[in-house]
């Protein structure tokens, strides 16, 4: 049980706390969620510089151009962006820490050398074809197919919830490939060119307003054999790699950022005023905000044990489905008090009044996805308790 | 930075563990709460087992370890429900003689926080001394010549409590620090008793509704159960990964601010610990409200610690002042 960090990661926090302090700065605010071709510069911009620097890729091997940390390390990279308040991963999302890690785990050296670089340095947004209209939480049950025709996938289906999917040039892509195997048994996972002819890309406002989703058509489009990443019909297994590491450490920026997000709501609490006091006067409020923390700091904890196991076993473990379904629901309870705190502020989307409102509704909004993606509570609670609990299956 | 259990520390907490389970199966508590729940054979046991004087140097007969190794001895005696003033007795080695090696049984009464009277104290029966933890000292006063009502029916039928209705000024054993002092490790105790408190709770909850059929098939089957039961697994790692948190930053330098993470521990904890109980009953169904099973136990136990060295209500308030400075 120790917590002290080596004298080693110490010198990597205090180089990198400095090259923040300048960096940060220089990159100015994010733009205007909707103004997408701004966003994608600001993003990669942002992922460039990181690469420039020696900080991407902090997990990722050497070899493909990554940093390949410590575990420790990585944790005070965490620690230090969100101090920093450094931009967030956004459109790398699914590169970074979705399909990259599985190319690393599971990709052929020629796929590794084709795409981790170039992912690295902010030149590869990808998105995501996993979901589709009758596939969410049941995933396995997906039935976008793919006809082998010599070195080719004829691809042909309808995905939804497709993040990214107008701006990205690559789709990490679930398909069926045997319509006769049992279901987890007939799918592959396909690395998809997004200008590939047959493709159709239909944008899905989200209750944010936000147009980070599309619905996607794929119409008899062809995919070389040669971007398939694993073995034919093995791209369950594939995607449960993808999962755990989405459950297990991609989240671990936004988990450290959140305790900066609750301390700016306490700050916000002391200006808004309440006829003659101000809402922190309230001592229901900051006994909420003292539980939050508590919450906050048990996360933390939970974040570094599992990194600290992870570190031995080279992979996340089962625990991450227990940080993902405690995360979420903690992450919409802050945003939801910052909202409660703006009072009728928070009726505008816009900033009135010189109250953040802009800011925390939109955190507040998107936050409401989060105990849906990427295997919603309900099924997180089914995996901890099967998996872990050794429950019955109830299916 | 490695936040796994060392070896060693593998070792203390599986050899403490047998131990209490050997010691207090489930039968052993029902009948312990007949009587007086304080066994001193039992306590010996505990002594021998270097409970109290865990913290105290080699030089003074303890076995000078850590916060973190006493938060995971304490978590195994929160699952079996040791009855006793163990957290105490823990406390005053090294201040009160005797009490190291369990010869000198120490109880207590916190009323430099929220709660004073009525001063009800746990175990007065078997007390030899009683700590008085005020905001600027700390007192002993000679529990045997103390006067107190035995209360005739406690909460927790393992934890009997006698009424002080007039507490005399004890001898002066130390000021303000050493009572914020005990404070503060008095409150990582109780997170690491709730914590084995949350872990037993959701442990018999799983294991109850793996055999209880209903509808032809086991209960744990059912989402509505399982759901919950995966809930009370998430509050429990949380819970434990806060106080090995607590203990670790108590005991190494500059890793964090030691009294924020103990007051989280001791929220996140405590909240497991009284979550889980109920929640247990929940799922034993009828027979989870007898007095025959016992989940009662567990929930009376986390309400009792839920009054010790600070409710959850002070920590978050001491938290949130944390949080704006």
């Amino acid at each position: 049980m120790d917590l002290r960090y080596s004298a080693a990661d110490e010198r990597f926090r205090a180089e990198l706390r400095a090259w923040l302090a300048d960096e940060v700065p220089k990159h100015g605010p994010p733009p205007p969620a909707h103004d997408w071709p701004a966003r994608v510069a600001y993003d990669t911009g942002w992922q460039r510089k990181l690469f420039d620097a020696g900080y991407a890729g902090i997990n990722w091997p050497k070899a493909y151009g990554g940093r390949e940390l410590s575990a420790t390390e990585q944790l005070v990279y965490y620690e230090e962006t969100a101090r920093a308040a450094a931009p967030y991963v956004g459109v790398n999302f699914v590169g970074l820490l979705h399909g990259g890690p599985t190319i690393v785990a599971e990709g052929s050296d020629e796929q590794k050398a084709k795409h981790l670089p170039r992912i690295l340095r902010g030149e590869e947004v990808w998105c995501q074809g996993f979901s589709e209209p009758g596939a969410g939480s049941d995933l396995a049950s997906l039935k976008t197919r793919a006809v082998r025709v010599g070195d080719e996938y004829v691809v042909t289906g309808h995905k939804i919830w497709c993040s990214f999917a107008h701006v990205g040039e690559f789709c990490e892509l679930l398909v069926r490939t045997d319509p006769d195997a049992p279901k987890h048994r007939g799918i592959s996972w396909l690395i998809c060119p997004m200008h590939l002819p047959g493709i159709e890309i239909r944008p899905l406002p989200t209750l944010a307003g936000e147009g980070e989703f599309s619905e996607v058509f794929f119409n008899d489009v062809r995919v070389p054999v040669s971007a398939r990443v694993g073995a034919e019909n093995d791209g369950w297994r594939i995607t449960n790699v993808t999962l755990r590491f989405e459950r297990g450490t991609a989240f671990a920026s936004e988990m450290i950022n959140l305790q900066r997000v609750l301390g700016e709501i306490a700050a916000l609490a002391k200006r808004v005023t309440r006829h003659d006091a101000t809402a922190w006067d309230d001592a229901g409020l900051r006994r909420e905000c003292g539980h939050l923390l508590a919450e906050l700091d048990a996360l933390w904890a939970m974040v570094k044990r599992s990194v600290s196991e992870a570190a031995q076993s080279g992979m996340p473990g089962l625990e991450g489905s227990a940080i993902k379904l405690y995360y979420t629901e903690l992450f919409q309870r802050v945003s939801e008090l910052g909202v409660r705190v703006l009072g009728r502020a928070g009726l505008a989307r816009d900033d009135v009044a010189g109250l953040p409102s802009r800011q925390l509704i939109h955190r507040h909004l998107n936050s409401l996805s989060l105990t849906i993606a990427a295997g919603s509570s309900q099924i997180q609670r089914n995996i901890v308790g099967e998996r872990i609990l050794g429950l019955p299956k109830d299916r | 930075m490695d936040f796994r259990l060392t070896e060693d520390q593998s070792a203390l907490q599986s050899g403490i563990r047998a131990w209490c389970d050997g010691q207090l199966p489930h039968e052993r508590l029902a009948e312990l709460a007949k009587g007086d729940p304080f066994d001193a054979k039992l306590w010996s046991g505990l002594a021998e087992m270097g409970v109290f004087g865990l913290r105290a140097p080699e030089s003074e007969g303890g076995v000078g370890l850590g916060l973190a190794d006493a938060a995971l001895v304490f978590a195994e005696l929160g699952r079996r429900l040791v009855p006793g003033p163990v957290a105490w007795t823990h406390l005053a080695a090294g201040l009160v003689p005797g009490a190291a090696s369990g010869e000198t049984v120490v109880g207590g009464l916190d009323l430099a926080g929220a709660l004073g009277e009525p001063h009800l104290v746990e175990h007065f029966g078997a007390l030899d001394v009683l700590l008085v933890l005020r905001a600027d000292s700390v007192e002993r006063v000679d529990a045997k010549a103390l006067a107190a009502e035995p209360v005739a029916t406690p909460l927790d039928p393992l934890t009997p409590v006698a009424h002080v209705r007039s507490l005399p000024s004890g001898e002066r054993v130390g000021g303000a620090d050493l009572a914020a002092r005990l404070r503060l490790e008095g409150a990582a105790l109780v997170a690491a008793l709730s914590l084995g408190i949350a872990e037993m709770a959701q442990e018999l909850a799983t294991a109850y509704a793996k055999e209880r059929e209903q509808f032809g098939r086991a209960i744990g089957g059912f989402q509505s159960i399982k759901h919950m039961l995966a809930d009370m697994f998430v509050r429990q790692e949380m819970a434990r990964a806060a106080v090995w948190a607590a203990g670790a930053t108590y005991d190494q330098d500059g890793v964090g601010d030691r009294a924020r993470a103990i007051a989280s521990a001791r929220v996140v904890a405590g909240d497991a610990a009284m979550k889980n109980a109920r929640a247990c009953i929940q799922i034993y169904g009828g027979m989870g409200y007898t007095w025959e099973m016992p989940p009662h136990y567990y929930l009376k136990r986390a309400w009792v610690l839920s009054t010790c060295f600070g409710t959850s209500e002070e920590h978050e308030a001491r938290l949130a002042e944390m949080l704006g400075a």
